[in-house]
Parts: C-alpha cells; structure tokens; sequence
C-alpha cells in the first residue's frame, strides 16, 4: 500500500452507530411494489408444489396395470357444478378489485363477500362429498386411486381453506376502511393467489375427475 | 505463515499425485503381488473396461490436479511475500476465459462420449436380449436367495431348485440373472464382477456378467477357496451389514454335476442348500 | 412503494425490550445471528454423531468410551446396529438440513444480504423472524425423531421407501421416521420464507447504483441458492407429504405390491382400525423409485445450495485478502448461473445403479459431465485472482484459498462418479462419501469458518484472534485431508457407506487400519475445533475493538457502523463501482470502495 489513510484503531465517534439517524429505504428493480414481487416467487413455489404432485400422479396412473373409470367412483356431475362455482368466485374477485381500483368500498365489500360465500359452499361441498366417500369406505388406503384422490383434492382443499381465510381477513380490513382507490394492494395479492388456487383446480378436476 | 501454508498446500499435491502414481496406484491399477491390498481384482470380462475407464478419467484428473494445485501452490507463495507495490489491476482477460472454457469443456466432451459404449454394453440389454435366464436372484432382508431352472432350462417347472447364499455359476459364459426383492430395496454388488444394481420390490431388472476364467484363477492363485463376495451396496434395515453371499465358479462339468445334486435334493423334499 | 429511485426517510427509532431485540427480533442482523448460533450448536451435535460412527467403524463392537454404559446396557456398551443406522441417518440430515442451508442461507444471508446491497433491513422483517421461528418446530420435530421409543429414523437422510414407508421393514423406528419427515417439512418452510425474502430484498432493494453487476459474488450466490430453493424444495415437500400420507394414512405411493417383509404382507399389517379392531390394510401398487426422483429433485440442487453461497464468501475473501479485483467478474456470475440451471437436470445421477431405464442415465450422465465445466471456470479465475496479488496470510484467507484447494479435489472426484459405468463399481461407496465431505465439509465448512472470521468484526464489533484462527486453521486442514483422502482410498476397494460391520465381508477385512487411520484423524479434527470455540467465544466478549473497515474492504457493508445498528447505514448511499476495486490505479489507497467519490 503506498499509503495508508485508513486506521485500524476503533473510534468510538467514527465508528459506532450514531444513536438516531434516519432510515434510509431505497426501491430498485422492476417498478412493482414488493408484496407482489413476492407474491410472484411464492406462486412460483406453488407451482412447483403441485407440478410435484400431478407429476407424481401421472407417474403413478401410467405405471399402474389397471385404472378405474373415474364417473365409476366419484360424483363427476356435482364437481363440476362446484368447478364452476370456484370459477365463478374467481369472476367476483376480479369485480371486487375493480370496484376498489374506483375507491368503490361497498361494491368492494358486496363482490369480496360473494366470493367469499362461493369459496366456502366449494370447500362446504367438498368436504360433504369426503364424508360420503369416507362412508362408504373409500378410505386412502383402500387403493392407489383414492391415495391419489385425497391427496390431490386436499392439498387443493387446504389451499381454498387459506384462500378462504385469506379473503376473510382481507374482507374485515376492508369493511374497516384499509383500502382505497391508491392503496388497494393486498387486495389484489388475495386476488392472485385466489385465481392461482382456482387455475389449479380447473385443471385437478381435468386430471382427477374426467379422464 | 507463508512457508507452512505454502508448504501444506504442497503436501496436499505430492501426496495426491503419489496417489495417481505411487505404489499401488489409481492411474495404472494395483501391483500383481499386492492385489488385496488396495483395489479388489477384476475377474469380469467388464470389469476390465470399467477400470480402464476409471483410470482414463484419473489421467485427466490428475493433468487438472497437478496444473491447478502447482499454480495454487506458487501464486500463494509467490505473492503472499511482503511487498510495498500494489496488486496487478486486473479485471481479467477474455482471451484467458475462452481458453479455460474451451479446453476443459473439449476434455470433457471426450470423457462423455468414451463412457457410452460400455455403458450400453453393460446395461442397455444387448446382452441380455433374448438369452435365457441362468437363475433368479431374490434379495430380502437380510439374505440371498436364487433361483435356478434346472437341467430343463425352464422356471416354472418341477425341477426348479432354490439355494441359499452360495450363487454357483459357470465361466466363460455370458450369463443373465433376474433380479427381484421381496421386501425393500438392495443392490447386488460383487466388488470383483465390477458389478452393481439395486434390487427394487414390484420390479424385475435383468443383469449380466461373464466370469474370465483366466484372471479368476490368476486372481485365486495358490488359494484353496476361490469363491468371492456378494455385498448388499443399498441400506436394507438394521442387518444390512451382514446381508452376505459368496458365488462360486465352476466349470461346465462339475456344475452339471452340482445341478443335479441339486435337483435330486429339491426332490427329497431336502432343505435348500446353503 | 414507490417507483426505483426513490427514496424514503423514516426517523422511528424506538427502543426495544431484550425479548423483542434478541429473541423475537426483526432485525435481520440479530436473526441471521440466531441462525449462527443455532447452526453451530447442531454442527457440534452432529460431529459428535460422525464420532461414534468413526468409532464404530475402526473399532466394531468395543464398548463405547464414556457413554456406551449408558446408552448400551444390553450390550455390554457396545453400540447396536440400530443405533448405527440412527447415526448415520441423523448425522447427514442435521448436517446438510441444520447446519450448512441454515448457516449460509440463514445466517450469512441474513446477515449479508442487506448489508452489501445497502438496504435498511429484509424487504419482509416479519416474514424473516418468522423463517426463523420455523426452525424451531423443525428442532422439536428432529429431537422428537431421536428421543422416541425404538432407535431412531432407520432410512438414511434419503429416506428411500419401502424401508422408510413400511413400518414393519424397520421396527426401530416407530414414528421416528414421522417425526423426522415433519422436521424436513419445517425446515422447508423456514428455507422458502427465506428465499422468498432473499429475491425480493435483491431484486427491490439495492441501493442507488448498486446495479446486478456491481454486486458481490456472495450476493449473486446467495440469489441463485434462493431461486434453486424457491423451484426445487415445493417438489421435495410434495413428496415428503406423500411419503407421510404412506406411514400414517396407508396410502401406497411409494409401496409396490406383494411385499413380503419378514415372510409377512405389510398390507394387511398396517392401518390397524382401532374403532373396528381389525388391520383396514393399506393401498399399494406405487413406485420406490418415484420418491428417489423426487427427492434428489431437490436434493441434487440442494448440492449447489450447499455449494455457491460457500463460492460466493470464498470469493469475496480472496479478493479482499489477495488485495487484488476478482478475476473475470462475469464469467464467475455466469457460471454460477450454469451451475444453477444445469443443477436442475442431473438429479438421476444419484439413481444410475437404482434400476432406472439406462438411457436416461446416459442423458443425465451428460449434463452430469458438463456441469464440471462451470466447475472448472471457477477453479481458474480465483486462481486468475491469486495471480499477481498482494496477499495478506490471515486466518480468513487461509480458509478461503483452502476452500479451493479442497473444492478442486472434491470437483474432480465428481468426474468418476458422473461417468455411469465406473460409477457401476464406485456407486454408494466411500469415493462417494470421501467426494461430498470435500466438497461440504472440506469445501462450504471451510467457507463457513472463513466467512465467520471475516465478518465477525462487523457482526460483533470486534476482531477474531489471529494466532489461535491460523492454529485452528492448520490443524483442521491437516485432518481433514487426513479424514478424507483416504477415503478415497477406500472407495476404490469398493467399500460400501453405511454399513455397521464392514469387516464381516472378506472384501473388506484388510481395511480395517485405514479405518483406524481415519478415525484418529476424526477425533483429532473434532477435538481440534476447541480452538474455533474458544476463540469464538472470547472475541465476542473481550476481542480487540474493530473499526468500520477492518480489512480495508470495498463492499458496502463496511461503510456500516461496527456492528451496524437499526436500519444498518447512517448515511445515505450512492454506489458508484464494483465491489472489487482493490489495487485502482484512481486512488492511493489499496481499496476503493463502492461509495468512494475519485
């Protein structure tokens, strides 16, 4: 080193925290905001999650000699009923941020409330269609068809559960005033993750029920 | 500091390169008069190629080796000498970087594509295509068991007979096992056949290998007992270290004469051999 | 929150209680600490687990020193197979899922990531102290696995089914393997909360200038791992519910059909009904080897999770050790990110001896080879870096250059064992076991232990001892060839891992002195570290007081206050260059730092 400017030894004045001093935040990246940045890898993750379980599905049905007919085991008319209500849950989402995005809070509230409804006579249908299966003795451990049934349609489950809870909790902040037409955006991180869990369903029920 | 890490990292060189080529050595394979010590001798007729390959892969390891730890060794001595200047200013060179990516990646590209060929040979089933099967290997916890066909060649007939631990075979011969468990996974492992496959339940996974009666002699010479080792190379449960069982090699006479002991012992009702 | 560029100022600075400051805390300093602390607790545990495995396998059957009337009455003391198997199976998993992802993702990223990108904290402080609180059900669930009646999880930290899935397979095991399965589900948990957080903080966060190119290796390491856990560990969590769903619901994933463990169908074994009083059964038809690909779909990059944080310190420490910029910055950044990608499609190289179709190993013994060129790309440009440098021989550079001494032995183990045909003869044996510790013990421990004394200054305020760190470093290295090396040698006589009696083979009789060998040399090592504790220990309490910039660093995090406090800098930051301009010919000084005005 040609020359040395710096000192080793510690100064207390120099070197130690200055007791208040602001906080400095700084934004880079993409101009998104970062909840949903980080909303984006968590779906990821959950991509990755079911891809992981269908994979192992596909695995498992093709490697298997026999399959059964699928209508032969399950109630493939009521499902697709309670398909379309998730989808249709999925459409008062939509509606529920637009309202906001206008700094509607009522329609916000009327939109986030149906989709609530909607979400939890899915999970109530599905839940009854367990308990009926479960009746019968359509346990998991019977075959390797309803090993992959449960395990699928309740992961699925679990996650309209959260999604359901989710909606909630957005619903209570809204009903006390949280969201308007600027700050609305944990209202559309709920909304994503609704979608995403209504995208995967749509293609379960494919998977599981009609073929 | 300097001349102790200097010359650990050098410790670290020589003694590696001794490894490649010293006594006893990965590079040229173990000496004739001291086959127990470090590897186990090769008897297969892959075998041969499996080490060879081996030791193709040391040669180019040991080239990197001796290049990358003579630098590590100079430039940490060279440069960690007091000096008043300041370090070279340099971000680094594209020239330099093409180079060491082009090299190394051409090397190994090589190394890929000599390993195919044996690969296929030994597992891709040309060799087990269409031939009949010699005997069934059945892994559970903790044994071996097998299964022969008996003098009609067919399983599922009377004179099929089962032993126990021992898998007898014939030299010379390529001959191709089935491999099934019953319970969890193992893998047959014979260190000296150069040979390994799991043993998975629900699957049946052919095998094959041919004993060189030449080097299984060289290999057991002046010894009384010429039977080798089977290994259980996949976690089985608690017993998995004494999960053993031994091949014997006869040739063509002497193992019709055993098959028919055999036979005439399933018959009378005896218990299996082993 | 605002559009890049902007900045915000908030002056809330409120003091803490200790529980909100040190135990629940937000602060991504005292949590990645916490991660440290935690993680060096189970390195000491599961060491001493390598221990007994060592002991057992030099000295089979003796009674164990100290403990074994304790543990062992039965047997006069001496360990039980069972237990063995417990060992080895707890040894890997509290190493790779207690020790090195939380001690590099958790505590150096933690600690690093805001401090040298110039962020104030995490982009979520909440969801971080939560990544930790994860770890804790995760520790209950892994001591539960141990301390339950019978011997502890009986599978090996792969787990491969049916020994794990089939309860009779294993008796010892109960619901150790349960257990353990809820363990590595937490620990997931707690890794994705991180990872989540990692991105978003870099991508977001970085001060103004910091560009992608302007940041230290160990942060581009540090996103990389975060983006292999984000896409890799859901497929592991996947499986490991299945596998769970197999042991308590009876499902059959992973179980084929007509097993006969012990003569008897565990079909009909499991699922006993208690309110019908009869055994239900349990479905069956799945596939062993589809949990063997799920789990080294993760595991394998779970490798280079291990691997690239551990490259990023070493990297980071020798430049500023060497005094000299990193040789070929890009070129290093890119490789990293061909490691990452390749990372994800050479996980069958673990299941070429598994009876998977062999063509498919000849693909994936291709990428498998090619991923030793990035490999090897980094090998030459820290070499590129030592060229010409001015080093400084202090106990961080001592790791960190050993780091890649013993990652170029590590890495060129790896070729034998990608080339499927010799891997044929060496999978599953010590070549194996002697490869992984070199390049996670000898490679990421060593980078572990480099960035430890590196960063201490900043993380504590003070300096390290020298003299004890170049003792500590000496005697480590020393035993750690002395423990791995030979292993080598044993994997080329084909000796097998996990076995509690290898000498019960003929094949392996004559390698019982190099056993012997390596077990001195491994209680040595263990021993040794007494120094790395010590010295630990004394310098966070009465070490020398370090100024801001004790190494004569570029990198942001010595513009921080040693130790930083709330909101880590306390001026404002503009970056104006790379981390790595040592040595610029635009100052007198032997460092020019990021946030230095020429």
């Amino acid at each position: 080193m040609s020359s040395s400017t710096h000192s080793i030894a510690y100064d207390p004045a120099v070197d130690a925290p200055k007791p208040h001093h602001p906080v400095y935040d700084y934004d880079s990246g993409p101009p998104v905001d970062r909840g949903k940045f980080a909303i984006w890898l968590f779906l990821a993750t959950e991509v990755m999650f079911f891809t992981g379980l269908i994979g192992s599905y596909v695995v498992i049905r093709t490697g298997a000699p026999t399959w059964p007919d699928p209508s032969s085991r399950l109630a493939v008319d009521l499902t697709a009923f309670n398909t379309f209500v998730l989808i249709v849950s999925s459409y008062f989402v939509v509606r529920s941020l637009q309202a906001i995005q206008k700094g509607n809070r009522g329609a916000l509230l009327k939109w986030l409330g149906l989709a609530i409804l909607f979400g939890s006579f899915f999970v109530g249908v599905q839940v009854y269609e367990y308990i009926h299966l479960v009746h019968e003795g359509s346990t998991p451990n019977v075959d390797l068809f309803w090993s992959t049934f449960y395990a699928m349609t309740g992961f699925h489950g679990m996650h309209v559960i959260v999604g359901v809870i989710w909606l909630i909790c957005v619903w209570i902040a809204a009903a006390r005033g949280k969201y308007s037409a600027e700050n609305h955006v944990r209202v559309e991180l709920a909304g994503l993750y609704w979608h995403f869990v209504d995208l995967v369903w749509v293609l379960l029920f494919t998977i599981v029920y009609l073929f | 500091m300097r001349y102790l890490f200097s010359l650990l990292l050098a410790a670290v060189l020589v003694f590696g390169v001794w490894t490649f080529v010293g006594y006893d050595n990965w590079l040229l394979g173990p000496s004739p008069e001291s086959y127990h010590w470090w590897w186990a001798p090769e008897i297969s007729t892959y075998g041969q190629r499996i080490d060879f390959l081996f030791r193709l892969i040391a040669m180019m390891e040991l080239v990197m080796f001796v290049l990358t730890m003579t630098l590590l060794v100079a430039f940490v001595f060279k440069y960690s000498a007091p000096r008043k200047d300041k370090a070279v200013f340099s971000h680094g060179s594209h020239k330099l970087e093409m180079t060491w990516t082009a090299i190394p990646a051409g090397l190994l590209v090589v190394i890929a594509f000599s390993q195919m060929g044996t690969w296929a040979d030994i597992k891709m089933g040309g060799h087990t295509k269409d031939k009949p099967v010699f005997a069934e290997i059945y892994a559970s916890q903790f044994d071996w068991r097998f299964r022969y066909p008996g003098p009609d060649k067919r399983f599922g007939t009377a004179d099929d007979f089962d032993t126990a631990y021992e898998l007898v075979v014939r030299a010379d011969e390529d001959l191709v096992f089935n491999l099934r468990s019953h319970d969890v996974l193992h893998s047959f492992f014979v260190p000296m056949l150069r040979l390994k496959q799991d043993a998975v339940p629900g699957m049946t996974i052919p095998i094959w290998f041919n004993v060189d009666s030449e080097e299984w002699q060289a290999a057991f010479e002046g010894q009384e007992d010429k039977t080798f080792d089977i290994i259980c190379a996949e976690l089985c449960g608690w017993g998995h270290y004494k999960m053993s069982g031994r091949i014997r090699v006869l040739d063509d006479e002497s193992f019709a004469k055993w098959e028919a002991e055999q036979v005439a012992r399933h018959f009378s009702n005896d218990e299996p051999a082993g | 929150m605002g559009t890049p560029g902007t900045v915000r100022e908030h002056h809330e600075h409120h003091e803490l209680g200790f529980i909100r400051k040190y135990i629940f805390s937000t602060d991504h300093k005292v949590i990645g600490i916490q991660f440290m602390m935690t993680g060096l607790v189970f390195f000491a545990l599961g060491g001493l687990f390598a221990m007994a495995i060592r002991y057992q396998l030099a000295w089979p059957w003796h009674k164990m020193p100290l403990i074994g009337d304790v543990l062992f009455p039965e047997t006069g003391g001496a360990i039980t197979p069972e237990f063995y198997t417990m060992l080895f199976t707890m040894h890997g998993t509290i190493m790779i899922f207690f020790v090195i992802i939380p001690l590099l993702t958790g505590a150096f990223g933690n600690f690093l990531i805001p401090l040298m990108i110039g962020a104030p904290d995490m982009a979520f402080p909440k969801l971080n102290m939560f990544g930790y609180w994860a770890m804790i059900p995760a520790i209950f669930c892994v001591t539960m696995s141990f301390l339950t009646p019978g011997h502890g999880p009986a599978a090996g930290w792969t787990a491969y089914p049916p020994l794990s899935t089939v309860q009779s397979a294993a008796p010892g095991s109960f619901s150790a393997q349960t257990w353990w399965l809820m363990a590595l589900t937490w620990v997931g948990i707690s890794s994705m909360m991180g990872a989540v957080n990692y991105v978003t903080t870099i991508v977001k966060m970085r001060a103004p200038g910091m560009t992608m190119f302007r940041m230290p290796l160990t942060i581009w390491a540090l996103m990389i791992a975060a983006i292999l856990q984000l896409f890799a560990l859901p497929v592991l969590t996947a499986g490991s519910f299945l596998q769970l769903a197999d042991r308590v619901l009876h499902t059959g994933f992973f179980t084929p059909t007509n097993l006969l463990v012990n003569g008897l169908n565990p079909e009909s074994m499991q699922a006993f009904d208690v309110a019908k009083g009869h055994f239900a059964g349990a479905a069956s038809g799945g596939q062993p080897l589809l949990w063997q690909h799920l789990f080294w779909f993760y595991s394998h990059p779970a490798v280079y999770i291990m691997v690239l944080p551990a490259m990023g310190m070493a990297s980071d420490i020798i430049s500023c050790h060497a005094r000299k910029p990193i040789f070929g910055y890009k070129p290093m950044v890119y490789s990293m990110c061909a490691i990452a990608g390749l990372g994800f499609i050479v996980w069958g190289h673990h299941m070429f001896a598994s009876g998977m179709n062999p063509a498919m190993g000849m693909t994936f013994m291709v990428s498998t080879i090619m991923i030793a060129l990035p490999s090897a790309i980094k090998v030459f440009n820290w070499l590129g870096t030592l060229w010409g440098s001015r080093i400084r021989l202090n106990t961080p550079m001592l790791f960190a250059t050993g780091f890649v001494a013993m990652f170029i032995i590590g890495g060129l183990s790896g070729i034998w064992m990608a080339a499927t045909p010799v891997d044929i003869y060496i999978h599953d044996t010590y070549i194996v076991v002697a490869h992984f510790h070199y390049v996670v013990f000898a490679g990421s421990v060593f980078a572990i232990f480099g960035g430890i004394y590196h960063w201490f200054p900043k993380m504590f305020g003070r300096m390290m001892n020298d003299t004890l760190g170049k003792i500590h470093f000496v005697g480590t290295f020393i035993f750690t060839n002395g423990v791995f090396y030979m292993m080598h040698q044993l994997g080329v006589a084909g000796l097998m891992r996990r076995t509690a009696d290898p000498y019960n083979y003929e094949t392996y009789r004559h390698l019982q002195p190099i056993n012997q060998f390596i077990s001195i040399c491994a209680f040595l090592l263990f021993a040794w570290q007494i120094f790395f504790v010590v010295n630990f220990f004394y310098s966070m309490f009465w070490g020398k007081r370090a100024n801001r910039n004790p190494w004569n660093a570029c990198s942001l995090e010595w513009d921080a206050p040693s130790p930083p406090g709330h909101g880590n800098f306390d001026k404002k930051l503009q970056v104006f260059r790379g981390p790595y301009e040592y040595a610029s010919p635009d100052t007198d000084d032997d460092n020019l730092r990021q946030t230095q005005e020429v």
